[in-house]
């Protein structure tokens, strides 16, 4: 049917080329960039410093090797690793079950839950980073990777949850019910047939989790000193650091990001689509 | 032993009534049939002895045991869902092998089980697939011999036919009939469709509303029903039900003409007969037709009697057309009355 | 096979954890802008927070941003998934490049635009070469604020503009193809289709997309600071310098609380502008 209503509308030769120059242009928009920035990535810090500029790398490794050497560079990445990790897991092991309960049981306090999920959306959440602050130096969190992570669980909870809601709720009740009257438990049920099932969908929600902490920058500079993460360490150097510093340091955050996209790209229409509504 | 006792059991939905202190016996072997039109309860019902819902009030037996705070995996039961229930992410002979792995079966008597199923069910060359590969029709095989799989003491069916198309739903309702009756295993089963539950159904139990308004045999439920509704339900086309004024001395008139009725002390009744109880071209009563219809086995002709819609069966050679005046006889014993309250008056 | 207390408890890790990191902090944060060290009541905190010379152009800078930024990447979206939606070959391939600013943080947003208007930079380079300019301009320098914003403006259409059409597809996605069809025999065209059929039924798309971008443009902060450092000043950026390098608690938290108000103001407006009627809905 699709292909026959666009025929129909029958577009002139002009149109059709105005349609693939746009969709060029856009691809192009979004690809020369992330380009660029590589390519400086692998050029020598002479060239990156340099004027004027080359618009093909190099393939220098020496002003990689020199962000990877810097100091505080190593323990950054590892600190991102951690705090992205940890928030990961916060979230799913918190959201999914929230998840489950909204898909699958009516009951009193339902709407309550949902506007509370839905009210984070209109809150600044990186501004939590102040009052936990001083709540975290009470209770002797401040400046440590799970502080950091429990603020960027707060961050991705609500999309875990949302998320995890149109999971469960595009598998029919009746596989779990069948289980059930097969001679599960409900517990037993959820783990040899739901699980199976959800588990790609987690996994991409996981990763989606991990790359919302991945890239937050405000919260991770106010509540980290000595336990920064890489980008609250590349903001901080933002101003002494220089230029090959910066563009290795944004490469490498930029990489495993678009990794990350890539695997989950199946599911990013699926999950945005449903746990905006 | 599994015979099936349902005893007062109500359901609420928030203010909304579902059931009605519904109350029922299957008897051990017995094939019943719930049916209903959507919303009439029949579903939710079967979900309450299957133990997938609560009900609000009563109590449900199962052979000797009382099960109605028992989990669904304790009450010896297998169910076939409507949209069949197969888990996507096994094969079809995990599909059937689940129930028995539940029970710890070994596997030896797992692969023996599984396989005498599926042979039952002319699935045997299907065991490797994953539901994806399986038509529709293929999958409700694999519903049903899933469910068969585990013996249970009773088996569950939620409309398991209405997802097929016309001519795979004739193939299958004869071909459950005959497997059904031979693991002589007690069935509830939930349709809204009539045929199925005339051709399939040991008893029918007609829900409405909450209520269960007649449980007997097929034929009694089509010749004598108990109230106005299931003479409306029953039957393609309905019964035709004619205003009837008393005359006296068990005399009524209907339609212009007077007929022999119950001897009742009420001002007037209902008059219902079924089309096909109705000779044309002779008797007082007179009919306008209306709509001619034919059906190739015979011609559907609504008239107007008195004002009223009033559908005869006649013969497909029959040369009639719209505008003509009909003569109708209704089959003496084939009449039925109704009260106000719409049931059935014994003559 | 129904516990009631089971919803309760799958509910509860989440509750707790969204009351006592989400709720209760945002009531701290007032309670810190309004009370002194002593805990005493003050608006104090908000005279100091207005009257600082940068207080004003940090407000009008971000709104000014959210005001640019937000319409273009609209309009860009939506006219990126009527693109894709038209297309017959290689959608998935093109939805998938334009969705690859979706991974990238703002500050590595902010990093890569550096490296094209940096002194140094690939425009210079670019503008060099090709004789338009004798010397390589300081596009980011103090004195250029125009420069620093038109980047700033760039790089966050640049990177956010893919939520916006990540949200857009997905919601046309879910309006059936018949409707097009219907409304083409009825005689609309192209355009017709657009502004009567999709415009009207992407609406609550439209609105979680909008919500989701006007909150995220106040919140605007290291696609700034990579590009223009403090010269530009932004709301956020304030927050940052009191609460992290200035050690004012209470000024940030005063900030804080402005940006917050900010934000529900207009999810507020938003949601009863672009309000669907429930029966409405697809």
């Amino acid at each position: 049917m699709s292909t026959a209503s666009t025929s129909v509308i029958g577009q002139s030769r002009v149109a059709k080329w105005a349609v693939t120059a746009s969709v060029v242009f856009l691809c192009l928009w979004v690809l020369v960039p992330i380009y660029l920035l590589v390519a400086n990535t692998f050029s020598s810090p002479a060239e990156v410093n340099g004027f004027p500029k080359r618009f093909w790398p190099s393939f220098d490794t020496e002003s990689i090797e020199f962000f990877l050497n810097f100091h505080g560079v190593g323990s950054a990445l590892w600190n991102s690793l951690l705090v992205a990790s940890l928030t990961m897991i916060l979230s799913i092991s918190v959201g999914a079950p929230a998840g489950y309960a909204l898909s699958r049981f009516e009951f009193r306090g339902k709407g309550t839950f949902r506007v509370l999920v839905l009210m984070t959306r209109a809150f600044p959440l990186p501004l939590l980073a102040l009052p936990m602050a001083v709540m975290f130096i009470k209770v002797g969190l401040d400046d440590t990777v799970l502080g950091l992570a429990i603020v960027h669980t707060t961050l991705a909870l609500p999309f875990a949850v949302l998320i995890t809601y149109s999971l469960f709720s595009g598998i029919p009740v009746e596989l779990e019910e069948a289980a059930w009257t097969l001679g599960c438990s409900r517990f037993q049920a959820f783990i040899k047939v739901i699980f199976p099932l959800v588990l790609p969908g987690i996994a991409a929600s996981a990763i989606f989790a991990f790359v919302v902490s991945w890239n937050e920058v405000f919260a991770a500079a106010v509540l980290t000193i000595e336990h920064r993460t890489l980008p609250a360490f590349l903001l901080q150097s933002l101003d002494d650091a220089p230029l090959h510093l910066k563009f290795a340091g944004g490469a490498v955050l930029v990489i495993p990001a678009l990794v990350f996209i890539f695997m989950v790209r199946k599911y990013l229409f699926a999950m945005w689509g449903i746990a905006n509504r | 032993m599994a015979e099936i006792k349902i005893q007062e059991v109500a359901k609420q939905f928030g203010k909304t009534h579902a059931l009605h202190s519904v109350d029922l016996r299957i008897e051990d072997k017995e094939f019943l049939v719930l049916l209903g039109a959507s919303g009439c309860g029949k579903t939710t019902l079967l979900r309450i002895v299957a133990g997938l819902e609560t009900a609000t009030t009563g109590e449900v037996w199962i052979g000797d045991r009382r099960v109605d705070h028992l989990a669904p995996k304790d009450r010896g039961i297998a169910m076939v869902f409507q949209n069949y229930a197969v888990f996507p992410h096994m094969t079809v002979f995990e599909n059937i092998a689940f129930g028995l792995r539940m029970k710890k079966v070994h596997n030896a008597e797992i692969d023996k089980r599984v396989k005498r199923t599926a042979e039952l069910m002319h699935i045997e060359n299907l065991l490797a697939r994953y539901s994806g590969q399986l038509s529709g029709g293929q999958r409700q095989r694999v519903a049903v011999a899933r469910a068969l799989a585990t013996e249970p003491d009773v088996i569950l069916m939620d409309e398991p036919l209405s997802n097929l198309d016309a001519l795979l739903r004739m193939e299958m309702r004869t071909e459950l009939k005959s497997i059904l009756a031979q693991s002589q295993t007690t069935t509830i089963y939930v349709t809204h469709d009539q045929v199925e539950a005339m051709s399939m159904a040991d008893r029918i139990a007609i829900m409405h509303q909450g209520h269960i308004v007649q449980a007997t045999s097929p034929v009694e439920v089509y010749r004598n029903p108990a109230t106005r509704f299931v003479g409306s339900f029953i039957g393609n086309p309905p019964m035709n039900f004619l205003p009837a004024k008393n005359l006296g001395n068990g005399v009524f008139e209907v339609g212009g003409t007077r007929f022999k009725g119950p001897d009742v002390n009420v001002d007037s009744l209902e008059f219902a007969i079924r089309p096909e109880d109705i000779v044309v071209g002779q008797g007082e009563m007179q009919g306008r037709i209306r709509v001619v219809e034919p059906l190739g086995s015979h011609i559907q002709a609504s008239c107007e009697v008195n004002g009223t819609l009033f559908r005869v069966v006649v013969d497909s050679n029959s040369v009639i057309k719209t505008g003509d005046m009909l003569a109708l006889e209704p089959t003496a014993d084939r009449i039925r009355w109704f009260d106000a309250d719409g049931k059935l008056v014994p003559v | 096979m129904h516990n009631r207390a089971l919803p309760y408890l799958l509910l509860l890790p989440a509750t707790v954890f969204l009351v006592a990191f989400f709720l209760y902090p945002f009531v701290m944060v007032a309670y810190q802008a309004f009370t002194t060290d002593e805990g005493i009541l003050t608006t104090q905190y908000f005279t100091k927070m207005t009257s600082h010379w940068k207080f004003k152009p940090a407000l009008n800078y971000t709104l000014l941003l959210a005001f640019t930024v937000v319409p273009i990447q609209i309009a860009l979206a939506l006219y990126m998934a009527t693109l894709v939606s038209n297309m017959k070959r290689g959608r998935d391939l093109i939805l998938y490049v334009w969705t690859i600013p979706l991974g990238i943080s703002d500050l590595a947003a902010g990093l890569i635009w550096l490296a094209i208007f940096d002194q140094t930079g690939f425009l210079n380079s670019i503008l060099v070469g090709m004789g338009l300019q004798e010397q390589p301009s300081l596009f980011l320098g103090y004195q250029n604020k125009g420069t620093i914003f038109l980047a700033v403006v760039l790089a966050e259409v640049w990177r956010a503009t893919a939520i916006v059409l990540v949200i857009l597809v997905a919601g046309i996605g879910l309006i059936p193809k018949e409707y097009y069809e219907a409304a083409q025999v009825f005689g609309a065209g192209g355009w017709q289709r657009f502004t009567k059929v999709t415009l009207p039924l992407l609406k609550p798309s439209l609105q979680t997309a909008l919500i989701l971008r006007v909150i995220l443009a106040f919140e605007v902060f290291a696609v700034v600071v990579a590009l223009g450092g403090t010269n530009l000043p932004v709301l956020m950026g304030e927050v940052y310098q009191r609460q992290f390098v200035l050690q004012d608690n209470h000024v940030a938290a005063a900030f804080a609380l402005l940006i917050l108000f900010i934000s529900i103001a207009f999810t507020l407006l938003i949601m009863w502008v672009l309000r669907t009627p429930r029966e409405a809905r697809l």
